[in-house]
């Protein structure tokens, strides 16, 4: 979840009502400005999106550069994308084709990767009570880690519902789509590794872990999953040690949890 | 890989992405999950992301043995840094590319 939005975004709509509250009084036949639900769901979507879409663009680049030089078509980068829709999935799944894993591997690492939006999904409900169930499968899929954290927050402020939520959603997917589509067509002009694209990856996992470390279980689990990680892909061959790391230290931290909160 | 391997791949992606996105905005509305799978789904995306970077930082992949000191891991640490101070995803891949491409020129 990354919180760096609020900033930005709150400081950008504020100079942005203004401005078209000067707008209104200026055009007599904007008779809708007096209606209490703002009909500007789309202006206010896409505003929420905005930041979602500046930081999906490079990362999105990288992907589609990768992605081109692991060998996929961009054809197959748009595919994915459109498909699959959750940038760190996709990550792995490229490195994972370009080390040679199957296709059931990818898509049970996928599954592991992924099920964190169980979580997201379950919190947004709360917000979406009572909208019909086809509006809500649609919805569904546009849950990231960066929609989820800007909607959550918009909600959390009131005046958000569900079509500006939809529309801040399917904007970044846009944005993701375009720019992984992108980066695979250029990725066929750029030489392989260059300007550290190859690091890209691991940076983006170490942004994301840090913003992951929200209190001392976290670090516990992180440091347990590193230990368990390494010996499991020493000692095993195959990728099962992403699955088979993750889950005995999410227990083991769950455990420690467990203890510290009984011994209080 | 042809058109029919990828649309196997990215179609099961797809929905292993989906259904977690989809079942509790679907059925759970209101009730919602038991604290303890709460706790535990919590902690999930910590341990994928230490457990996909362990053998990227600290092995040699190729011969598939321990390895401390690679470049990798030396640009992680002003990364996490970065990462740290500026909490910027985008930033932090930027910076940990540059650093990185700028380490391979000074190692070769």
């Amino acid at each position: 979840m990354f919180l760096r939005f609020d900033i930005p975004y709150s400081t950008f709509d504020s100079f942005f009502t203004t401005h078209t509250e000067m707008d209104t009084t200026d055009n007599p036949l904007n008779s809708q400005a007096s209606l209490p639900i703002a009909p500007s769901w789309f202006r206010d979507g896409a505003l929420a999106s905005w930041p979602i879409c500046f930081g999906y663009i490079p990362i999105g680049l990288a992907l589609g550069v990768l992605a081109s030089q692991a060998g996929l078509p961009a054809w197959g980068v748009a595919m994915m994308s459109i498909l699959v829709f959750a940038g760190s999935a996709q990550f792995i799944c490229v490195a994972m084709l370009a080390a040679g894993a199957s296709a059931w591997s990818i898509i049970l690492t996928t599954l592991a990767v992924n099920l964190r939006h169980f979580l997201m999904s379950s919190a947004l409900a709360v917000h979406l009570s009572g909208v019909r169930r086809l509006f809500l499968s649609l919805f569904a899929y546009g849950i990231t880690d960066e929609s989820f954290a800007v909607n959550m927050t918009r909600f959390r402020d009131g005046e958000w519902d569900r079509m500006r939520a939809i529309t801040t959603n399917q904007l970044a997917n846009l944005a993701w789509v375009v720019s992984t589509t992108c980066g695979a067509l250029l990725g066929q002009f750029i030489p392989i590794g260059a300007f550290g694209t190859d690091y890209a990856l691991t940076a983006m996992f170490l942004a994301l872990l840090i913003f992951q470390l929200h209190d001392r279980i976290y670090i516990f689990t992180g440091i347990a999953s590193l230990a368990i990680a390494v010996l499991w892909y020493l000692l095993i061959p195959g990728d099962s040690y992403i699955i088979g790391a993750s889950v005995s230290a999410a227990t083991l931290g769950y455990s420690l949890k467990r203890y510290r909160e009984k011994r209080r | 890989m042809n058109f029919v391997d990828y649309l196997f791949l990215f179609g099961g992606m797809g929905l292993v992405t989906y259904i977690p996105r989809w079942l509790p905005l679907f059925y759970l509305a209101h009730r919602g999950l038991p604290q303890w799978l709460i706790d535990w789904l919590s902690l999930i995306p910590v341990a994928i992301l230490t457990a996909l970077l362990a053998p990227i930082l600290f092995t040699d992949q190729s011969a598939r043995s321990l390895e401390l000191g690679k470049p990798e891991l030396l640009v992680a640490i002003p990364t996490l840094i970065f990462a740290l101070k500026t909490k910027s995803l985008g930033g932090t891949v930027l910076v940990g590319m540059g650093l990185y491409w700028i380490t391979g020129i000074f190692l070769t």
